[in-house]
This record gives structure tokens, sequence and C-alpha cells, in this order.
């Protein structure tokens, strides 16, 4: 067993393997813009990253800390403002395309998230920050990633608020709610990835990490995951290690 | 031409008013108007109605300060500078204001609408989520709030839909003032915003009244060579302040980049009441206007700060 990288170093890696050359992917702060720009830098040099803000391909030579970051509308290939950015995403013709990255404090198993409130609504225990874009993007771009904390007060049976809509209730209720596609694909865990299955879409296991066991995902999961099936993810390689330390984030602003 | 040139201190008497429903423009870390909003604060103008997308440094300010009753908002963060804004958090956890929740889109359609003179516009974000289910402000204090809509949004049939489907519509605003910071005002009110206008011109053209600070003040001549390049008209700006670093302690594209060390200041220090009270009457009350904040904040960090030469921030390896 390696030891020589960190559980977030391989969720941003694991996600970066699955953007692919196509992909129009929109980021948020964080762990998201790790993986896409890992992936621009390795595998993915066409993909396109994407900001809520309207900034659409820019060259980000330093890491941005915000997606209104300054960094964010160097180089780009076209900058607008909100209004464009989340038309680019309801658009039927340019939203299947894009993929988005999000994260929660709360996930249950049919992948819908929380990021407005701990407790009750009306008189909140913690007050997070809000949907922001998240809503939006949940409800309408071709597919959404997320990623979050493996831990069993994070992933629980009942949100406490759904700020951002997954699978609903599963089966085909996303689509008889009147969401237009998408829906969430993979969910990249301090522990594993998580997939939906295609009937239920129930969250199971699809792979873990070298230094984790599907005993350990079901341990930290609030509700009932199915694990039978969970192969070993494979571990960072040298080169993608090294993009993602000495390229992406040379400073660890976001890696510690 | 008639000018439209002000004080910081003047435009705020002349259109902010207590009671008052607003919208700052800028988005987390960029642009926020924070020279209009210390005056704010200076002249203790209480009791506004706030509704903004994506708040952060002004947002939490106003709202650490007392001033907000009424919060409609999509978000309140710093990114990683401040994963929730701490003012802002604790006011809601202890209601000390009241709060609606939107989504970034709905808030930029809600700002559209106005803007269009529109009643409302349809959109399918929000479609299952808590976002419509659960409301802030509840139907009785609606109904009793004339400058609230009746309604938070409302889910109906597409009517020109074969097939039977949902949308939702999210009603429009139409704040009393917007407040933005930009790169480049003339002193007849035509704006220029360089790099993301964010929704800044939607919640302006949404606005009964607008109040534009700007980092360089030009000559109207200097902007209509390159008309398409502005962002907004002058005829509907109501007062242009020339305030240099008027974003600090954000970034202002081009000109300097947020200022973390006192971003991360901040967040400590707005953690602790007493501190924070300190903080205001430092930086804030204690000053008579913002260039003596800015001289609180010292010429050698503000320059530290300045964008490098063909970028739009001050690279890291140079900070």
């Amino acid at each position: 067993m390696r030891e020589d990288y960190s559980d977030m170093e391989m969720m941003a890696i694991a996600c970066a393997r699955r953007i692919t050359n196509q992909d129009v992917v929109f980021c948020g702060t964080g762990l998201p813009l790790l993986a896409a720009m890992t992936a621009k830098m390795t595998h993915a040099p066409h993909c396109v990253v994407f900001f809520e803000t309207g900034a659409l391909d820019p060259q980000l030579e330093e890491l941005p800390l915000s997606v209104a970051d300054s960094r964010v509308m160097q180089g780009a290939s076209h900058l607008g403002g909100l209004a464009d950015a989340f038309a680019f995403m309801q658009n039927r013709f340019t939203g299947p395309r894009v993929v988005g990255i999000l994260s929660g404090a709360q996930i249950d198993a049919y992948g819908n998230l929380n990021s407005t409130v701990i407790g009750d609504y009306e008189c909140p225990t913690v007050r997070l920050p809000g949907s922001g874009g998240a809503c939006d993007v949940a409800s309408f771009v071709g597919h959404t990633f997320v990623f979050m904390r493996h831990e069993r007060r994070r992933f629980v049976e009942r949100l406490d608020y759904v700020t951002s809509p997954g699978w609903l209730d599963g089966g085909d209720s996303r689509q008889r709610r009147g969401l237009p596609r998408g829906g969430p694909e993979a969910v990249f865990t301090t522990l594993g990835v998580m997939r939906f299955d295609p009937q239920t879409r129930r969250m199971y296991l699809s792979t873990y990490y070298e230094n984790s066991s599907p005993e350990e995902v079901q341990d930290n999961t609030g509700f009932e995951i199915e694990v039978k099936d969970a192969k070993v993810e494979k571990p960072p390689t040298d080169d993608e290690l090294n993009v993602l330390r000495t390229k992406v984030d040379p400073l660890h602003l976001i890696l510690q | 031409m008639s000018s439209r040139l002000m004080s910081a201190s003047n435009a705020v008497r002349e259109f902010v008013h207590p009671g008052a429903c607003i919208s700052i423009g800028g988005f987390t870390i960029n642009r926020n108007p924070m020279a209009i909003v210390h005056e704010i604060i200076r002249q203790r103008i209480g009791q506004l109605h706030l509704v903004m997308h994506s708040g952060s440094q002004a947002m939490d300010l106003l709202v650490g300060a007392g001033l907000v009753d009424l919060l409609e908002i999509a978000y309140g963060a710093n990114g990683r500078l401040a994963p929730t804004c701490v003012r802002f958090r604790r006011a809601v956890q202890e209601g000390t204001l009241r709060i609606e929740d939107y989504s970034n889109y709905q808030m930029t359609l809600r700002f559209m609408a106005g803007a269009m003179g529109a009643p409302f516009l349809p959109t399918y974000s929000g479609l299952g989520s808590d976002i419509i289910e659960k409301w802030g402000f509840d139907s009785r204090f609606r109904e009793r709030t004339p400058e609230i809509p009746l309604r938070k949004a409302v889910v109906v049939e597409d009517p020109f839909s074969r097939e039977e489907q949902h949308v939702v519509l999210v009603p429009a605003v139409n704040p009393d003032v917007t407040i933005i910071h930009v790169q480049k005002a003339a002193e007849d009110g035509t704006t220029r915003i360089e790099g993301l206008t964010f929704a800044d011109i939607e919640q302006a053209r949404a606005s009964k009244h607008v109040i534009v600070s700007c980092e360089e003040l030009v000559s109207p001549n200097e902007l209509r060579q390159d008309p398409w390049c502005n962002s907004l008209p002058h005829v509907i700006v109501d007062a242009v302040v020339h305030q240099p670093f008027g974003a600090h302690p954000t970034a202002c594209y081009r000109y300097y980049d947020y200022d973390m060390k006192h971003l991360e200041e901040y967040r400590e220090i707005a953690a602790d009441d007493e501190r924070f009270r300190d903080y205001l009457e430092h930086y804030v009350l204690g000053a008579h206007a913002f260039d003596e904040y800015l001289r609180l904040i010292g010429d050698e960090q503000l320059d530290r700060l300045r964008a490098s030469l063909g970028l739009g921030y001050a690279r890291r390896d140079l900070l």
C-alpha cells in the first residue's frame, strides 16, 4: 500500500480520469477545479473548463480560489455573466455537453445534495453558504459529478434540505418531476467512487481506494449501500501526481 | 452634459434610505462595492432589504453591522477564504434577519425580469428541490409586506408544450437602488465593466436608481469611441463616485487582486463579536471616508495587490 499521496489527491485524480476531451466541465472552486485542470494537463487537453460567473475556457495559469477570481478571466474564449453561463447549461443543445462538478455538506442514496442548512430551515443549527449555482447546474446539465468527504453524518438517509436535485426518489422520479435531463453519475469520496444503478438510481460502491475497503465504505455510510461488485481503483500514477502537485496546485492552496 | 459625479457620502445620502430595497453587484471575491457599503454603514442606514446572488464581503459587513432586516440571496461565501461568510452565518443562526434562498440563476432571472418590465421568468431550475418547497418568508408575512412578491416561486404546466411539462416561475425584483463598482465610468454616467459582468447589468437595469463607483474617471468622449464596449448607458446611472481601490479587499480585474491577508484576518475577527465591533470601529466608522480606510491598509500592501503587467491579477510568485 502506498502512503505517499493524500485522500484529496486520490479524489481529484479519480475524478480527472473520468473527464474526456469532449466535455465542457462546469467547475466550482476547490477540488472540482483541481480535477478539471489535472484532466486538461494529462489525457484530456481539449476539454473546456467553464464557470458559472460566465468565463469559458480561460488559460488558468494560476489556480483560482473562487469562481469569481480574476484568474478565471485571463485568456478566456468568452467572458459574459451569470445569464450567459446558466443559459448555456439550460440550453437544449449546449446543456447536454456540460459535466457539472459539485459538492455539498450532505448527500442521500439518490445523490440529492444539501448545501443550505444543517437542522431545520427556519432555525438552523448551522447555516451553510446556500445553492449559489449548484441547484441550477444539478437541474439541467448533461450529468454531474460530486465530491464528498465520506462520513456517516454526510451520507444520510434524509437530507435536512434538498438544495440540488439528484435522482430525487430514485427510478424515473427525476424525469417525472420535469427536470429536462442530467442527474448525478458518480460521487468521488475520501474512500472510493460511488455510482448509481441505472434502474433504481440508488447509490452503489463502484471502486474503493487501495487503502480503504468495502466494509469501511458501509461503516461510513448512513444508509444501506451495495458494495458487492466493487473493484479497487487504480492508485495515482507518478505522472498524475506530478501534474497535480507541480502544475495544478504548486503552492498547495487547495491541497494541504 | 449634466454631471452625475458625487462624493460617496452624497450619493448614499441621496439614494439609499432606511428600509430601502438595495442590490449590490460583484460576485464573492470580485468587485464588491466596498466604498459605498462603508458609507452606508457610516451613515447607519438600516432596516435594509438586500437582494443579490453570490454575496461576500460587502454583504457580510452590512449584515454584521445589523443594517439588513430582509435578505434574498443565493450564496454567502468567499470561496476558499471563508466557506460560509461569518457574520451572515451567525445572523441566520441567531435569527436576527429574515432570509429567503434562491439559486444564482433564479436571482439573475429575477433581476432580468425586473429589467425587462416582465412580471416573472420561467426556468427548470429547482424542480424537486427545497428551494421551491421551503419558504423563508411565509405566506402571512408576504401578504402583509407589499414590497415582497406574494409567492416565492410557482411551478406551473408549460402552456405551450404538447406533453405534460413543469416549469418554475420566479418573480421579478425591482430594487430601489443598485450599487456596483466598475473599472471605468464618465461623469455623465456612462459605465464600462472590464472582464466578467456577473449580473451587474441586470441588477442595475432592474433598479429605480443606480450608484456606480469606479477605479478610473474617464471622459465621456473616450467611452463613446467604442460604445459597444460599454456596460450601461449614462441615462440609467444616477451617481458616479470616483474611488480607486473602491472594491478592496475584493478584487477588481486588471486593477488589483483580492487581499488574502485582509480577508483571512477578517474571517477570524468576524467570528468574535467584540473583535468584529472593533473592526467596524477601526476601519469603517472611525474613518471619515474610504481613502482613510485605504491609508489604514497602507500603500505598501495596496501596491502589492496591483495587477501584474498584462494580467488581470497579481502574480502569486510576486505577492
